[in-house]
């Protein structure tokens, strides 16, 4: 059921080909003739800070309730949104209520803007469509008062207007900072809160199911409906499948639900135990890990999507495991304990050469995850106490940051696709919950607050 | 489990103890009794002294051949005659005690040949969910080496890691943890 629902809403944007964006007409140069031209449509702040945005709400161009509901949504969010990257300086919102609202394009007021020292300013409308709503975007630089970004959103979909502020938000960041932001970006994550119960087990033993929700934490919605265990979720690289590993036949199994056609497909099949897919970044081919072979091994093992073509991709006498792919699928890094507690290593995607360890300080490391270009970092878990915490170790220095200092036991982290945040499990606030953290360790947010949620992975797309 | 047995024995033991103290006291220190009313010449004699021998034995565990012969599943598994073995930290040895306690399911197991076993390989939260699986795994592997080596067919020991995800004490302590750190054993088939 609430795989239609969902595979409806999205379907529904395909169709009708939403979001639609114009471009405006290219802004006119401005005044000053020192400056270069491909600066003209970027806001800039004073002496290299970062330039200070205002973003007020939306200005609904009707007055019916939905209207005027869904413009003061698209403001909070969008400002929301743009925080996030910290790409911009905010003139805080409580000021915002000196200032005239304005009801159109043609009544800004940029001198009660300037008066705030706004560097730029987002103005956007919303008005009825003949499917959803119509979003009109400005970014006006406050000096020039000239628009440097101007675009027309359409469609259907009033249903989830946040979505539109997200959209804007990746726009005006690859615009104006070259950035690509992730407010379109979901997180996937494993979690009791229904409180159900295995069925046929002695012990009371909780059912986990898959979920997702938007980047923010918003709308968090239930994926599978196996009444089993399903735990360690993963995006596929286009962001249309997560695979997951289920022990809904008694051993635990890598599965492929298809979020918006509410299919499942089996990659592996049988008695043997696999766990912990990791997607090739073409989407192609998992890899996993088995102790297939017995006596206590677990190796790595390349599979194709289809569940066809197998290949040990480890081969030593211990426990090789937590694969994850280098953003150019040319190498994986994994945890192995062949010398002790597990320690991170990275190995070729095909399998020849000696793997090369990368943790040289941790008493324990597990679950690497591979952060995407520009950076070249791998997070990881790290035993640092009675508990876990979540460190990241640059790839070409080799230097070790820190970005949990014990506040709980913190684990499995996960990178957002810009490389700029990472997801994480942490038992701070009691239950194991879902957090967002940024690389510099600054920004942390929790996301979920009920039952317990874990094992998160973020979206590509 | 543990804790239950050790109260059994600590019952047993002041039970006895209780017996002790009373068989002494009254035969020696009790004055004949007034004579009776009704005419009788014969004095009552003194009550016997009890015999410790006879104090009630607290039955170990409630389990017996034909109980098990006859219990579902489900019954079986509640009050498995099969004990969980327990592991150190990051570790899979299995210990003297844990051997002990598989020498005994090992009994059990030819003594019901036709049961079949999972054997679920378990661990507490302070390692890693991702490497848990492998380390429960791991323990469950060690587990049925040491069956089929006292002669238990591999056919019948089928073994799954849960890894950290299912955790028989919730708590956050060393004692939840190593109630947590186990090859714990399902009877499947019988």
């Amino acid at each position: 059921m609430k795989h239609s629902i969902l595979a409806g809403t999205i379907a529904a944007a395909v169709l009708v080909g939403w979001p639609r964006a114009q471009q405006q007409p290219p802004p006119q140069p401005p005044p000053t003739t020192q400056q270069p031209s491909e600066l003209v449509t970027t806001i800039t702040g004073g002496d290299g800070a970062p330039p200070r945005l205002a973003v007020p709400d939306f200005i609904a161009l009707s007055s019916d309730a939905e209207t005027v509901a869904i413009a003061k949504i698209l403001g909070q969010v969008l400002w929301d949104d743009l925080n996030f990257e910290h790409e911009f300086a905010f003139i805080p919102r409580d000021v915002y209520a000196s200032i005239p609202k304005a009801s159109s394009f043609a009544e800004v007021p940029f001198d009660r803007w300037r008066e705030l020292n706004a560097d730029g300013l987002v103005v956007g409308t919303v008005q009825k469509a003949d499917a959803g709503v119509k979003v009109e975007v400005r970014l006006y630089d406050v000096r020039s008062r000239r628009s440097v970004f101007g675009k027309e959103y359409s469609g259907g979909a009033a249903a989830n207007p946040r979505r539109y502020a997200h959209i804007v938000s990746d726009d005006i960041h690859l615009s104006q900072r070259a950035l690509h932001g992730v407010a379109q970006t979901r997180l996937t994550f494993a979690s009791d809160r229904d409180g159900e119960r295995m069925k046929n087990t002695v012990q009371k033993r909780d059912v986990k199911e898959i979920y997702i929700a938007d980047y923010d934490g918003e709308r968090q919605t239930r994926v599978t409906v196996n009444g089993t265990l399903n735990v360690f979720p993963r995006w596929s690289p286009d962001g249309r499948s997560i695979a997951y590993t289920s022990y809904g036949k008694g051993t635990p199994q890598i599965l492929i639900s298809n979020i918006f056609q509410a299919t499942r497909e089996e990659v592996t099949k049988g008695n043997d135990e696999n766990w912990l897919a990791a997607w090739s970044p073409d989407g192609t081919k998992l890899c996993i890990a088995s102790p297939r072979e017995g006596r206590g091994y677990t190796n790595l093992y390349v599979i194709n999507r289809d569940g066809s073509g197998l290949r040990k991709l480890t081969n030593h006498p211990s426990i090789n495991t937590s694969p994850t792919w280098s953003p150019s699928g040319a190498q994986i890094a994994f945890s192995s304990d062949r010398t002790g507690n597990p320690q991170v290593y990275v190995i070729g995607a095909d399998g020849v050469g000696q793997a090369q360890r990368i943790t040289a300080s941790e008493s324990y490391a597990d679950k690497p995850t591979w952060s995407p270009a520009p950076y070249n970092e791998i997070a990881y878990t790290a035993r640092t106490g009675p508990g876990n915490d979540i460190k990241v170790i640059d790839m070409a220095t080799r230097e070790v940051r820190q970005l949990t200092f014990g506040e709980g036991s913190n684990e499995s982290p996960a990178f957002a696709p810009n490389g700029r945040h990472i997801a994480f499990t942490s038992t701070r606030a009691g239950k194991k919950q879902i957090f967002t953290i940024a690389r510099t360790g600054k920004d942390l947010k929790q996301l979920t607050r009920s039952g317990n949620n874990e094992h998160p992975d973020w979206s590509a797309k | 489990m543990m804790v239950r047995r050790i109260a059994v024995i600590l019952t047993a033991v002041s039970l006895a103890a209780a017996a002790a103290c009373g068989k002494k006291a009254p035969p020696v220190a009790r004055p004949a009794p007034p004579p009776p009313t009704t005419a009788s010449t014969t004095p009552t004699p003194p009550p016997a002294p009890p015999d410790p021998m006879r104090e009630p034995i607290v039955p170990a565990e409630p389990v017996r051949d034909d109980a098990i012969a006859s219990a579902s599943l489900d019954d079986l598994n509640r009050n498995s005659p099969l004990k969980p073995v327990f592991y150190e930290l990051d570790s899979s040895d299995v210990s003297p005690v844990g051997q002990k306690v598989l020498d005994e399911n090992a009994t059990l197991l030819k003594r019901y040949p036709a049961w079949a076993i999972t054997i679920e390989g378990h661990c507490d939260e302070r390692g890693t969910a991702e490497y848990n699986l492998a380390l429960g795994e791991r323990r469950a592997v060690a587990a049925r080496a040491y069956l089929v080596a006292q002669g238990i067919s591999a056919d019948r020991l089928r073994i799954v890691s849960y890894g950290k995800e299912f955790p028989f004490d919730p708590g956050h302590d060393e004692s939840a943890f190593a109630k947590n750190r186990r090859a714990h054993f399902v009877i499947t088939a019988k």
